[in-house]
């Protein structure tokens, strides 16, 4: 889907960016944009499926963003604040794409038996290695891809973005519980899809069965 | 005695160590019992640490420059 990881930004503090900015400073409000940017983007791609709305909502986000400035409140993360922003601009994307209008991150998903655990299978000790850099990020990419879109925000998140259950569910609107059940879903579909490839060679399938 | 399904249940938050010593020495005792549970729980927390921290790819230049645009234009916008 894309090109090459950018730079890691574990430890980025924004907390002095978002207080500059809030004083007026532009610069420190750019500074967070190009921050976010990135992360944005993606989460408005996986949400909208589709490139066009995904530039819209990441333009209108930060737009927004800037213009209620004031109405941030401080007591959550920004960028928590600015992805509930983000989901709501993709969500309204999706409204207006479909006829019925009855889309929300809280349509009815499957909450019956579909814990899926079919493929049971041992994995290498660092199964990744066995992949080049580039090869790890579309497997991993097309795996969340294949996801129900539900599950998809709150997977990307919680665990990639590696917000807490209470931040991403104040960011989708959802309830505890709802990401909860849903994360564990999200966990488990993907450890099946990458089970296929990650699986210690000679182990089949059901070799424990 | 714990069940299979049981076991799933917890499954998020015993990863997250998110449970009380209790129920995680349950859940514990049912993995040393139960290869299946064991190999779906390593293989769970394996998928989480492969995702963690997974860096967005950087935006294309051309949704960057109307990004910014838009942006520069709203800020001018205000200072006015």
């Amino acid at each position: 889907m894309h090109s090459t990881p950018v730079p890691s930004q574990a430890g980025f503090d924004e907390a002095p960016f978002v207080a500059q900015a809030r004083k007026g400073d532009d610069r420190a409000f750019a500074e967070l944009v190009k921050r976010y940017e990135a992360k944005i983007f993606r989460l408005a791609q996986h949400i909208t499926q589709n490139r066009e709305d995904a530039e819209d909502v990441l333009q209108e986000t930060f737009l927004r963003a800037y213009e209620h400035l004031d109405q941030f409140q401080g007591n959550s993360k920004f960028y928590t604040w600015i992805v509930r922003i983000a989901v709501n601009q993709a969500l309204m994307k999706l409204r207006r794409r479909r006829t019925d209008k009855s889309v929300s991150l809280d349509e009815s998903i499957d909450t019956g038996e579909d814990t899926v655990t079919r493929e049971i299978a041992a994995w290498d000790e660092d199964p990744e290695q066995r992949f080049s850099r580039e090869e790890l990020g579309e497997i991993l990419d097309s795996a969340i891809q294949t996801l129900a879109p539900a599950y998809r925000s709150v997977f990307l998140l919680r665990d990639v973005d590696d917000l807490s259950t209470e931040e991403t569910a104040e960011a989708l609107g959802l309830s505890v519980p709802a990401v909860k059940s849903r994360l564990l879903r999200a966990r488990l579909q993907l450890r099946e899809k990458l089970t296929r490839y990650f699986k210690r060679k000679g182990d089949d399938a059901f070799a424990y069965m | 005695m714990l069940t299979c399904k049981d076991f799933l249940a917890e499954l998020s938050d015993y990863l997250d160590e998110r449970i009380d010593a209790e129920l995680r020495a349950k859940l514990e005792r049912h993995i040393t019992e139960c290869p299946n549970c064991w190999v779906i729980a390593d293989t769970t927390k394996k998928t989480i640490q492969i995702y963690k921290g997974m860096e967005p790819y950087p935006i294309p230049s051309d949704v960057e420059t109307r990004l910014m645009k838009a942006l520069e234009k709203k800020m001018a916008a205000k200072q006015r």
